[in-house]
C-alpha cells in the first residue's frame, strides 16, 4: 500500500528514511504519520497496537529493543491534536484557551470525532539508533488498549504509572495497580478534569490495631 | 489483586530446590525493607520473601516522593517550571535544567550561541560529577566503608562550590534558561574550576584506592545484582547501568546535542553487568567528565551566552523602566510565557542516571499542555525486582545503591 493514497500525509519523498522503512513494514497499519522537528510519529489503531509493535520490534533493520516510555496525553475539550492551528480554536473558544486554568472548570465537549486520549510510546533502538513516537487514540468510554509488557518488560511499570495517573486500562497487563498513589484515591489526576487543587476523602487508618485507640486513656 | 500468600508459594515452586531445604521447611519470611531503611538512600519500600537470606520474591514500591510534577508544570508558563525541573533529579539538577530547556528551544526551533552550548556542557559535567561522587559515596557508607564516603563527599562539595561560583545555589540550581543560561561563566572561573577539579580527582584516587582493591567491598559487588544486557534493554535500563552490562548507549554519542559531537572522550563499557563494574563505570564517568570540562575550557568561545531571539530574550530593566516597547515585550513574556508554537516534542540528554527525556506537548499557548518527564530512575528501578530475586538479603544493598534512584526524579 503506498503512504500516499492515505490522506494528511506528506508525499513519500518528504518522508524520513526510517519512516519509509516503517511504512514499508507496517503499511496499512499506519493510519498517519508526522515528523515535526526531526521526531518521528506513526498513528496506529489501538486494535492494531500489538501487531504494530511486535513488527517494530522484531524487523531486523528498524530493530526498536528499547521501550524508553509510556505516556497518555488527555485531549480534554481540545482540538484534534493541535497542528490545525490556533485560529480556528480561538475564534470560538478565546477565554478558556488562553487561561489554562480554566481548562477544567470549564466542562467543553470535546471536539470531532478523534477519541479523547491518545497513548504515547517512544522507541528507540540500541543498535540503529533511531527514535520512533507510536501513538494511538483511546476513547473515553472505554479507556483500554493492549499491553506491551509482553515484548518489553519495561512496559510493566510504566502502564502501570499510566493506568495510576490517567485511567488506562493495559489488557493483558500481569500486575495493573496503582504505583504512585494510595489504592483508595479516588479519580486520575493528571486527567485535564481532575482539578489541581481537588482535595481526596480522608482515609481512616486501617492497619494493625485500627479497631483498639489509639492512646490509652 | 492476587492472594499474596497464594503467589508468595507460587514464586517458592519455581525456585531450584536446594538441598538444605528438604529437612529445614523454612516458611518464606516476609520482610518489609523500607521505605526508611538505614543501609537505603531513596525513599522507596521493598516487600521481599525470604527463604532463610535468600530473596525469592520482591515487590518494589516506588511513589512515597510523588509531588506531581506533570500536573504542577501544566499551570505555568514555560521559564517558570525550569526551578521544578531541578527538584527531579536534585543530585545533577543542571542536567535536568538543561534537558527541560534544550526540549523547549526544540519546539521552539531555537538555536542558542556557541558559547551558551559551553557553559551548558561545563556545568552539566560538573552535575554528573557531583551525581557520581554521592552515589558511589553514598553506596561505600551503605557497605559501611565511612571513609571513603567523607572523601568522595568532600569531592562533591568541591563541585558544589564551582556550582556556588556560577549561580550562587549549591544544589537547587535553577541555572539553565530557555534559549541561554542565567549568568556568564564568573572571571577566573576555568582556574577556580582546574584547582577543585584536581583536588576532587585526587579525592576520587584515594576513595578508588581504598575501594576497588579491597577483598571486602569486592566480595559484597562482584557478581552480584547480574541482570544480562538484553534484558537490561528490555526493562528500559539506560545509563551507566546497561553500559556495564557492555551496551554502548550513551545520549550523548549516538545523538549528540550542544556540542558533544566536536568533543572526545570515552564511553565506559563494562562486561560482567553486575555491581562491581557499575561502580567502575561511575568512576571512570567521572575522569570522563573531568577530560569534557577540560576540553571546553580549551575551545570555549567568547560571546553572549543567551538567545537573542525576541521569543524568549528578556528586556534589560533599565530601558523596561524606560521604554514603552521593553516594557510591552516583558509585559507580554511574563503574562503569556511568549510565542511557543504547537505540536510536540521529545528531547532525551544523557542524565547523570540515564537517559533523561522531557515529552512537551505543547497546544500554542504560554504553558506546557502536557510536560512528561521520562525519568531514568523509574525505569532503572522496574529491574530491580529482577536483579535482587534469587540473590542474597545482603546483595539488594550494592545494587540498590548502585542503580542510584533519586526519589524526586523516579516519584516525580
Amino acid at each position: 500500500m503506498s503512504p500516499s493514497d492515505e490522506p494528511k500525509t506528506p508525499a513519500p519523498s518528504e518522508l524520513s528514511p526510517l519512516l519509509t522503512k516503517v511504512l514499508a513494514r507496517l503499511g496499512g497499519l499506519v493510519l498517519e504519520h508526522t515528523s515535526f522537528r526531526g521526531d518521528d510519529c506513526i498513528h496506529v489503531a489501538r486494535e492494531n497496537l500489538l501487531e504494530a509493535a511486535r513488527a517494530l520490534r522484531d524487523t531486523t533493520d528498524l530493530g526498536f529493543d528499547l521501550l524508553l516510555d509510556v505516556t497518555c496525553i488527555d485531549y480534554f475539550g481540545q482540538p484534534d491534536g493541535f497542528f490545525n492551528g490556533p485560529e480556528a480554536w480561538d475564534r470560538d473558544h478565546e477565554v478558556i484557551r488562553r487561561r489554562a486554568q480554566w481548562r477544567q472548570r470549564v466542562n467543553v465537549p470535546s471536539r470531532g470525532t478523534e477519541p479523547r486520549f491518545a497513548l504515547a510510546y517512544h522507541l528507540t533502538s540500541t543498535r540503529l539508533l533511531h527514535r520512533l513516537r507510536v501513538k494511538s487514540r483511546v476513547p473515553e468510554d472505554d479507556p483500554s488498549i493492549a499491553s506491551l509488557s509482553g515484548l518489553w518488560p519495561g512496559a510493566n511499570w510504566l502502564e502501570r504509572e499510566t493506568y495510576d495517573l490517567y485511567g488506562i486500562h493495559f489488557k493483558g497487563h500481569p500486575d495493573l495497580r496503582r504505583i504512585y498513589l494510595y489504592d483508595e484515591f479516588v479519580g486520575h489526576p493528571l486527567r485535564k478534569d481532575y482539578g489541581k487543587q481537588d482535595e481526596q476523602p480522608i482515609q481512616a487508618y486501617a492497619g494493625p490495631g485500627a479497631d483498639q485507640p489509639r492512646r490509652p486513656r | 489483586m492476587p492472594d499474596p500468600e497464594q503467589t508468595s508459594r507460587a514464586a517458592l515452586a519455581n525456585v531450584p530446590a536446594a538441598d538444605s531445604r528438604a529437612d529445614l521447611h523454612t516458611p518464606l519470611m516476609r520482610m518489609q525493607m523500607g521505605p526508611s531503611h538505614p543501609a537505603t538512600h531513596g525513599t522507596v519500600k521493598m516487600v521481599l520473601d525470604l527463604d532463610g537470606e535468600r530473596v525469592v520474591k520482591a515487590d518494589v514500591q516506588v511513589g512515597y516522593l510523588h509531588r506531581g510534577f506533570e500536573k504542577e508544570c501544566e499551570s505555568g508558563y514555560y521559564y517558570q517550571n525550569i526551578p521544578y525541573t531541578d527538584r527531579l533529579n536534585y543530585s545533577s539538577p543542571i542536567l535536568n535544567n538543561v534537558g527541560y530547556c534544550l526540549a523547549v528551544e526544540k519546539l521552539m526551533d531555537l538555536r542558542t550561541p556557541p558559547r551558551c552550548d559551553y557553559v551548558r556542557v561545563i556545568a552539566g559535567e560538573i552535575s554528573r560529577m557531583c551525581d557520581h561522587y554521592l552515589c558511589v559515596g553514598a553506596m561505600a557508607l551503605e557497605l559501611a566503608a565511612m571513609t571513603p564516603f567523607l572523601y568522595l563527599l568532600e569531592a562533591r562539595e568541591l563541585m558544589c562550590d564551582l556550582l556556588d561560583a556560577l549561580c550562587g545555589a549549591r544544589v537547587t540550581t535553577n541555572y539553565i534558561r530557555i534559549g541561554g543560561v542565567s549568568a556568564d561563566l564568573p572571571a577566573g572561573f576555568d582556574r577556580f574550576a582546574a584547582e577543585r577539579l584536581d583536588r576532587s580527582l585526587k579525592l576520587l584516587e584515594d576513595a578508588d584506592k581504598l575501594l576497588t582493591q579491597n577483598p571486602v567491598f569486592r566480595e559484597r559487588v562482584e557478581g552480584t545484582g547480574h541482570l544480562p544486557p538484553e534484558e537490561l534493554v528490555g526493562h528500559g535500563v539506560t545509563g551507566p547501568l546497561l553500559r556495564a552490562g557492555g551496551v554502548a548507549y550513551d545520549v550523548r554519542r549516538v545523538q549528540p546535542y550542544l556540542i558533544y559531537g566536536e568533543l572526545d572522550f570515552d564511553i565506559p563499557v563494562g562486561e560482567h553487568s553486575d555491581n562491581f563494574d557499575r561502580y567502575l563505570v561511575r568512576l571512570e564517568e567521572i575522569r570522563q567528565s573531568r577530560r569534557i570540562i577540560a576540553q571546553c575550557f580549551e575551545k570555549i568561545p567568547a560571546g553572549p551566552v543567551n538567545s537573542d531571539d525576541p521569543r524568549v530574550r528578556w528586556p534589560r530593566k533599565g530601558k523596561v523602566f524606560g521604554r514603552m516597547e521593553e516594557l510591552i515585550d516583558q509585559f507580554k513574556l511574563v503574562t503569556e510565557g511568549g510565542l511557543i508554537p504547537p505540536g510536540e516534542v521529545y528531547h532525551a540528554v544523557e542524565g547523570a542516571n540515564g537517559e533523561l527525556g522531557f515529552y512537551i506537548v505543547s497546544d500554542g499557548t504560554g504553558k506546557p499542555y502536557k510536560c512528561r518527564c521520562r525519568a531514568p530512575s523509574f525505569s532503572n528501578m522496574s529491574a530491580l525486582e529482577k536483579m535482587i530475586t534469587g540473590g542474597m538479603l545482603a546483595d539488594v544493598v550494592p545494587t540498590f545503591d548502585l542503580i542510584n534512584m533519586i526519589g524526586g526524579e523516579c516519584d516525580r
